[in-house]
């Protein structure tokens, strides 16, 4: 089973990305299950949404606590310390930030698998929310896909326009773009 | 056809299938998207039903019963202060021998404030003479909320389907939807014996002297006896068309089970693979998850039961003053077992108000109880220590 935590802050489309993220390895077969953070969200905020995904029936039904990766939809959240987002992370585990900066800025989080992609710029481009307040969350699901390979590019494509009613063409090209401009660390050495 | 669907999204398309015909609601959270559900469904045509919206949830319920004593397939869905607002009419409902079915989204009671899971709601309303069902999963949730229009319409009660608040409600997961075809055959459209009809007046709700109140009373009581059956067969039958049977209870790994966790809805579901691990690990351990609770298949469980060394009941809720609600209503039934035959028993009241029961927190409670470490006959799990329960047990700030 895999375990997947997506951070973001409240009108980002955290939840959603949960959605679609099921709603595409759901598309590929898997069994899944995708929920928020169990609370009141505020627009601006911090939020978290978590993904399970698996080959067999899932059983568990509690919160996700730690996670194999996880998603930051926005790097403020790291760069100003709002939240620990690494709390739980498995050793080993993933970390992809929308982020301009190269994944090796991240590498202070620890010896995790590193990735990021400027999905602000890519969903600004694409015309998805506004230049300040781009909605990031179908563009970052691109780079997730090329990124971990656990859920492929066009089962994604296929979640999204099933799952958004609007601009779903622009969506799913923002995340093929990100699929494309992800950008991956190479691996930390051992014991950092 | 299988899909992603939230627990409340599950509860909604088992309603379109059923395809009730009336429904009143008045919106709370965690329940509210169901009712949001089902009124665009409404709107969208997909629901061939009127939607009445009520200034309040005792209203929604009188507008069920209203509609119901026409004939009608009716349906509404609330959660903890709003059920507790329909109370009055709980118990009109059963008493009128209407088979209304009501999905409770389990929230705990305020104060404190909560908007989380447990289930001293649903609990609360236990003696009203309506049927509850508590589930463990979305799926769960389609097929019982199905089920429960065809029980409720052959023994005349209603029933509340139950799932838990967040770990349920709003928890997307994948989940098989039936054909219509099938559910239209397997849900035939109601017909209400006693009905409102104009060409049979009568008087529905009228003064019954003590002469005879007690004959009405013991009908319900009889009603819910026969219910049993009823849950049992249609349960087989709806496993015989979508292979997914359900009964009263459900056993997990009880072959030479001497230490057996007995609790409900998802807590059961995270439950099993913990009960995988105390396998592998040489623990005896087995699950007996409750499913229909009213009514209560006590004669079961004491089959099940009887004779096992140790029992952990988990109640995700408090009779104040004396155990949780199914470790007093288990203790109850296995009363008639020979004395030698009795297992011992270890209450565990967990995870009210929402707080996460988890792998580890069952883990636990069951390692507790087979080393002998638990002794108490109830044990409140993971909560702050009282240094001094007296004066604790009078302060209304938190620990003491």
């Amino acid at each position: 089973m895999i375990e997947i935590r997506i951070h973001g802050r409240g009108g980002q489309g955290t939840v959603i990305a949960s959605q679609i993220l099921a709603e595409a390895a759901f598309r590929e077969g898997k069994h899944v299950q995708a929920f928020p953070s169990f609370g009141s969200e505020r627009r601006g905020a911090p939020v978290a949404a978590f993904v399970r995904l698996d080959t067999e029936p899932i059983l568990v039904r509690t919160e996700i606590y730690e996670p194999d990766g996880l998603i930051v939809l926005d790097q403020s959240l790291i760069l100003q310390k709002l939240v620990d987002v690494t709390q739980g992370l498995k050793e080993g585990g993933w970390i992809l930030v929308n982020s301009s900066h190269p994944p090796e800025d991240f590498a202070h989080l620890g010896p995790y698998r590193l990735a990021t992609v400027d999905a602000s710029r890519i969903a600004a481009e694409h015309r998805l929310g506004s230049i300040t307040a781009p909605i990031v969350n179908t563009a970052i699901l691109g780079a997730f896909s090329a990124f971990t390979g656990l859920v492929g590019l066009e089962a994604i494509a296929e979640a999204i326009s099933a799952t958004v009613p609007v601009k779903s063409e622009a969506n799913v090209e923002a995340a093929r773009a990100a699929a494309v401009a992800v950008s991956v660390a190479e691996p930390a050495p051992a014991g950092r | 056809m299988r899909k992603v669907l939230k627990g409340n999204g599950a509860v909604a398309e088992a309603v379109r299938l059923a395809r009730a015909e009336v429904i009143s609601a008045y919106p709370i959270t965690p329940q509210t998207s169901i009712i949001e559900e089902i009124a665009s469904m409404v709107s969208r045509g997909s629901l061939e039903a009127q939607f009445i919206k009520v200034e309040s949830e005792h209203s929604a319920l009188a507008g069920c019963i209203a509609a119901a004593s026409a004939g009608a397939r009716t349906f509404t869905a609330t959660s903890a202060q709003g059920l507790a607002l329909m109370h009055e009419l709980i118990h009109w409902a059963a008493g009128g021998r209407l088979p209304i079915v009501l999905a409770d989204v389990n929230r705990a009671m305020a104060p404190g404030w909560s908007i989380w899971t447990d289930q001293n709601d649903t609990l609360s309303q236990r003696d009203t003479g309506w049927m509850q069902v508590y589930c463990q999963s979305s799926q769960e949730v389609v097929d019982s909320v199905v089920q429960a229009y065809k029980v409720s319409e052959r023994v005349l009660l209603p029933t509340m389907v139950v799932l838990d608040a967040f770990f349920l409600s709003h928890t997307y997961e994948d989940v098989e939807v039936p054909e219509q075809v099938m559910v239209d055959r397997f849900l035939p459209p109601l017909e209400l014996p006693h009905r409102m009809d104009m060409e049979r007046p009568a008087a529905l709700g009228n003064l019954v002297f003590p002469d005879r109140y007690m004959e009405f009373r013991e009908k319900m009581d009889l009603a819910h006896g026969v219910a049993l059956g009823v849950w049992e067969e249609v349960g087989r039958e709806w496993g015989e068309l979508t292979g997914r049977p359900y009964g009263l209870v459900e056993e997990y790994r009880m072959d030479g089970a001497e230490l057996v966790l007995v609790t409900a809805a998802t807590t059961a579901s995270t439950a099993r693979p913990v009960i995988d691990a105390l396998r592998e690990a040489g623990v005896p351990a087995g699950l007996l998850r409750l499913r229909v609770f009213r009514p209560f298949p006590a004669e079961r469980i004491r089959a099940i039961l009887g004779g096992r060394k140790k029992v952990v009941i988990l109640d995700r809720n408090c009779s104040f003053g004396h155990h949780g609600i199914f470790h007093q209503e288990i203790k109850s039934a296995l009363y008639e077992l020979p004395h030698g035959e009795q297992p011992v028993l270890h209450g565990i009241i967990a995870g009210l108000g929402g707080r996460d029961i988890t792998p580890d927190d069952l883990h636990g409670m069951l390692d507790g109880a087979w080393s002998g470490k638990i002794t108490a006959p109830v044990t409140w799990w993971d909560v702050l220590p009282v240094k001094d329960r007296e004066r604790a047990a009078v302060t209304m700030v938190e620990g003491g």
